[in-house]
């Protein structure tokens, strides 16, 4: 049934698991995962690179890697997950945006208030000496 | 039928069953929204795959506020490694295509090319869990285990996590396969293969934030 499924998203290389697809659109099906793989192996290995290379200046590297790191979880879930900005895909996009006000005010959260912690409470070794 | 079907995304794949759901409109289905029951199931799954994403996060939190707390012990740019965690990170990288490429082969039902690619992501998985284990290993014999300091704690704790996801996820891709050989391409398998998918293509990308912001930040900074 439905030889016509792959055509249907008009991207004949955009079909995830569950679709039915035909065995001579297998290469095509094929052809998306293996962008996606270059696009991966291309972020992954500038990452690599400027963990290591003095080409990026020293204090802006873990900016520059969380950015690539970003750039690199969109190119999965693009390429792998399948998610898009297509009509859609509204309920899966909106969990996902959730999830990530979520996880944001976790991280940075904990990262904005452990820091004023630190500067606001006495070193142990002082505390450890007024004990004495 | 298909607009109210393509409320989900295309990528879950919407569509294909479209007749199935005609059908069911016509005869005495109690209720159908006409929503296949892949998309909603995936749906589900989804929403569990962002749930697990947080646990994650509350994790990489911990992480990033204890980096320091070394307690005058190994710090991360004493302990690792960046050719291993290279490595690692290429076997899960082609695990994930493989994957891919075993859905590819379920749709088509093409059974060599869905146990090929199955048998590849298992070895891939396994590798990389094997690796990592090899690395804990190493660790705890330098003395640096996780009760050595706080930040060691969290770094077990976080990359020990995702360490056992992919070990649970090797369990249920040999389920997977022991499924369509037992049953063959059931509709209910098909769907349980998409949830394995996602679920592997999500470890994925936690990888990703890990290899990224812990190891070479750790080696960087």
């Amino acid at each position: 049934m439905n030889e016509n499924v792959p055509d249907q998203h008009g991207f004949p290389g955009d079909v995830a698991p569950g679709d039915e697809i035909q065995r001579h659109d297998i290469p095509q099906a094929i052809r998306g995962y293996l962008i996606g793989l270059g696009l991966a192996t291309l972020l992954t290995c500038v990452s690599f690179y400027i963990a290591r290379s003095t080409l990026v200046w020293e204090p802006s590297i873990p900016i520059a890697l969380s950015v690539l790191a970003i750039a690199q979880m969109g190119v999965h879930l693009v390429f792998f997950l399948h998610i898009t900005s297509g009509p859609d895909n509204v309920n899966n996009v909106m969990a996902l945006a959730f999830g990530l006000l979520i996880v944001m005010l976790l991280v940075f959260g904990s990262l904005w208030i452990m820091t004023h912690l630190e500067h606001n409470v006495m070193p142990m070794e002082r505390l450890m000496q007024m004990q004495r | 039928m298909s607009a109210q079907a393509h409320v989900l995304p295309a990528g879950f794949g919407a569509g294909a069953t479209s007749g199935h759901a005609h059908a069911a409109a016509l005869t005495e289905e109690p209720i159908d929204h006409g929503v296949a029951k892949r998309i909603v199931v995936a749906y589900g799954f989804w929403i569990f795959l962002i749930s697990d994403i947080i646990l994650f996060a509350a994790l990489f939190a911990t992480y990033a506020v204890l980096t320091n707390a070394t307690a005058g012990g190994p710090s991360g740019r004493e302990l690792f490694d960046l050719r291993i965690v290279a490595v690692e990170t290429g076997c899960l990288l082609l695990s994930t295509v493989f994957c891919g490429i075993a859905g590819i082969g379920a749709q088509a039902r093409h059974a060599r090319l869905y146990y090929g690619a199955m048998a590849a992501t298992f070895v891939l998985g396994a590798t990389f869990v094997a690796i990592e284990l090899h690395e804990f290993a190493t660790m705890i014999g330098e003395g640096a285990g996780p009760s050595r300091s706080a930040f060691l704690s969290a770094f077990f704790a976080l990359i020990g996590c995702h360490g056992m996801h992919v070990s649970a996820g090797l369990l249920w891709l040999l389920t997977m396969v022991a499924q369509v050989y037992a049953k063959g391409w059931r509709a209910d398998i098909l769907r349980r293969l998409l949830c394995f998918a996602l679920f592997w293509h999500t470890l994925d990308i936690i990888w990703v934030a890990l290899f990224s912001l812990v190891y070479l930040v750790g080696v960087a900074a």
